[in-house]
């Protein structure tokens, strides 16, 4: 199977690959290497799992990252409440029996380890994670084991198809890129975008479409603080249907107001005044 | 157009693809052997009879952050198609992130600098006239920075012994920053408080009796240190302390981040921290292009928050420019730069080495508009001015 039945498998659950992202999943799942994306907000990164895990059928586990995010949290901890009840409860319980997989409390990488087959492991914006748990993780999806020092290595019979995110709130070290395949994922050209916006809502109608994709397409090109990415345009979209509007131009009111979908700051808010929205929209009629 | 040319005892593709990642790690890429075994594994996988898809496998594999995946396309053409430079110009044309075009309030203030300015555009010139030269290089790209910009050796200026003070004052600095800490504790062997989670759950294997006592601290949340220092024409004579300076504060801490701007930005942090310190100063006078030429502080301080902010700058950054606050571009520029800068970082300063000019106001346009939103505006005139700062920077 190349990188373009992928991609077309992609396109069937609704998600539209670049040429690249596809190659990028391919080579992943054929080498069995992690793969890490990275680019602005809101253009589809944590959506690639979702369709991969749905393409192959396969389990979506997800880590989200946040910064504190220890091992306890992420890989596995005893479950300490249950472990004393047991040895209370038995008063000549051994130690040994309180180590066993019942006391384990599995958190995501040790779930996503522990499958019988290949499952999806998505650990979302790895960026907020810190330095110490990027480097536990390197262990983890290098070796695809993981030890619990009281009851041994668990090994993974299924290694999990990793993706990982970052959105560059910090660089991440190099051994991790080393490890992990890359792709950039930038915001889509209009055809592209237009390509995503029609599988995603497939009812809309070609005219609006276009009309949509290209004002979203000429308000990237503003100066805005937050710019607003394909999920954003997908939002607005879907408000745009749910009001019943057809054609942007009809009306520029209901259409100003529907900008809460998409800019999502005070000063982006003012940098585009009704004026200029009625500009963008005039050339997209 | 002529024949692909590779070393010439390349006989194999593993051979060549050594070569192509020798090429890469040449042009600042992290490969090594494994990524060449990768590479052809790679290759294995995809259809290779489809130039398109051994592009986008390489790509996927080799490049590793978005400024090498950006810049791959280029140097894979160089090395496999031996495009050379003429065609490098071309491509680069229809990326939308790499340099934009000059600004024209830049112009070369000495004449020794427009001599050197015209000598550097016509030695850029001559490859592209003939062939022959392109030829000659095994497929490499030759010098990918080689814009006609006066070029200063910043050599003299960094090796000199007094220089060291500067640096010895930024280290103490970044010392002082670094000295901070959480309010979440932390597993410690020599906390200050008792860790009862993990005591009682030692004590299982005791029987229930707590001999292993287990402890916690508050962790050490350090500042970071973003620097922006202005190299334009009227900072000239104090790029030489400033330099050291950064350098100082960048080897002190590994997160220490630093900026040179004059009417661009680069990130120079990289540089600064070369162990070769012969290495490092080439690789700054490469980066300091158009280095004593005019200043945008405003234009600066948009691109930095446009592109390194949101992964430079975080709620636990001072955000320290150096400059004397000469700015071309329109006060109410640079005010807004800052007001976006000030939502992110924890505290802006800005050392000034007017300050300590006698009868010295802050009454040019640039600084005046920038006072409002700076949290220090410190002299940095001389060495003992920047050794005081060590004081200042404890409060923040």
């Amino acid at each position: 199977m190349g990188h373009s039945e992928l991609q077309k498998e992609l396109a069937a659950s609704a998600y539209v690959a670049s040429d690249a992202l596809a190659m990028a999943l391919h080579l992943s799942l054929v080498l069995g290497r992690p793969l890490l994306l990275e680019g602005p907000a809101g253009v589809g990164k944590t959506e690639v799992a979702k369709a991969l895990a749905e393409v192959r059928a396969a389990r979506l586990i997800r880590l989200q990252c946040y910064e504190g995010l220890d091992a306890a949290q992420a890989i596995y901890e005893w479950n300490y409440q249950r472990q004393l009840l047991a040895l209370r409860a038995s008063e000549a319980g051994s130690e040994d029996a309180v180590f066993s997989e019942k006391y384990l409390l599995k958190r995501p990488l040790l779930e996503a380890i522990t499958q019988d087959t290949p499952p999806v492991l998505l650990i979302d914006e790895i960026d907020r994670a810190d330095e110490a748990f990027e480097a536990y993780l390197l262990e983890v999806l290098a070796e695809g084991q993981i030890t619990v020092p009281e009851l041994g290595t668990i090994r993974s019979v299924a290694p999990p198809m990793a993706v990982l995110t970052s959105n560059g709130t910090r660089d991440l070290s190099d051994a991790l890129r080393r490890r992990c395949l890359y792709c950039f994922i930038d915001y889509p050209s209009r055809d592209a975008e237009l390509a995503i916006l029609s599988a995603r809502h497939p009812g809309l109608e070609a005219r609006l479409a276009a009309q949509i994709v290209h004002t979203v397409q000429a308000i990237r090109r503003e100066d805005l603080e937050k710019v607003p990415g394909v999920a954003e345009m997908l939002d607005w979209a879907a408000a745009l249907s749910g009001l019943g509007i057809n054609d942007l131009s009809d009306d520029p009111s209901i259409v100003a107001a529907t900008m809460v979908c998409l800019l999502k700051t005070a000063a982006d808010r003012d940098a585009m005044p009704a004026d200029v929205l009625a500009r963008i929209i005039g050339k997209a009629a | 157009m002529t024949a692909t040319r590779f070393p010439e005892r390349a006989s194999g593709p593993a051979e060549r693809m050594a070569g192509f990642l020798a090429h890469l790690r040449m042009n600042g890429y992290r490969t090594g052997p494994a990524e060449t075994a990768d590479a052809l594994a790679a290759l294995g996988s995809v259809t290779a009879t489809d130039p398109g898809a051994a592009r986008l496998a390489m790509k996927t594999l080799l490049a590793s952050g978005e400024d090498a995946w950006r810049g791959f396309d280029d140097l894979y053409d160089a090395y496999w198609f031996n495009t050379g430079k003429q065609r490098l110009a071309e491509v680069r044309a229809d990326h939308i992130r790499t340099q934009a075009a000059r600004p024209t309030l830049w112009q070369p203030h000495l004449g020794e600098d427009a001599a050197g300015a015209d000598r550097g555009g016509t030695d850029d010139a001559r490859p592209d006239a003939g062939e022959d030269e392109a030829e000659g290089t095994d497929g490499r790209l030759i010098a990918t920075r080689t814009a006609n910009m006066t070029r200063r050796d910043l050599r003299e200026l960094m090796d000199e012994d007094s220089l060291r003070a500067a640096e010895r004052a930024a280290e103490r600095l970044a010392r002082a920053l670094r000295d901070r800490r959480s309010r979440r504790q932390r597993a410690a062997q020599r906390g200050q408080r008792f860790d009862m989670r993990r005591i009682i759950r030692a004590s299982l294997a005791r029987g229930g009796e707590p001999l292993d006592l287990h402890r916690r601290r508050r962790s050490e949340r350090p500042l970071k240190i973003v620097a922006l220092c202005d190299v334009s024409g009227s900072m000239t004579v104090y790029a030489r302390v400033f330099l050291a300076f950064l350098k100082g504060l960048v080897s002190a801490d590994t997160r220490t981040d630093a900026y040179l701007f004059h009417t661009r930005l680069m990130r120079v942090t990289q540089a600064l921290r070369d162990h070769d310190g012969l290495r490092a100063a080439g690789r700054l006078s490469l980066m300091a292009e158009g280095f004593g030429g005019g200043t945008d502080i405003a234009g600066s301080l948009t691109r930095f928050n446009d592109a390194y902010a949101a992964q430079a700058v975080g709620g636990r950054t001072v955000v320290i420019i150096l400059s004397d606050g000469y700015c071309t571009s329109p006060p109410g520029h640079l005010s807004a730069a800052l007001t976006r800068l000030r939502k992110r970082a924890r505290r802006i300063v800005w050392l000034n080495p007017l300050i300590g000019w006698r009868d010295y106001a802050p009454v040019a346009r640039g600084i005046a508009a920038a006072l409002p939103h700076l949290d220090a505006h410190l002299p940095a005139n001389t060495i003992e001015a920047l050794g005081a700062l060590e004081q200042e920077f404890a409060r923040l």
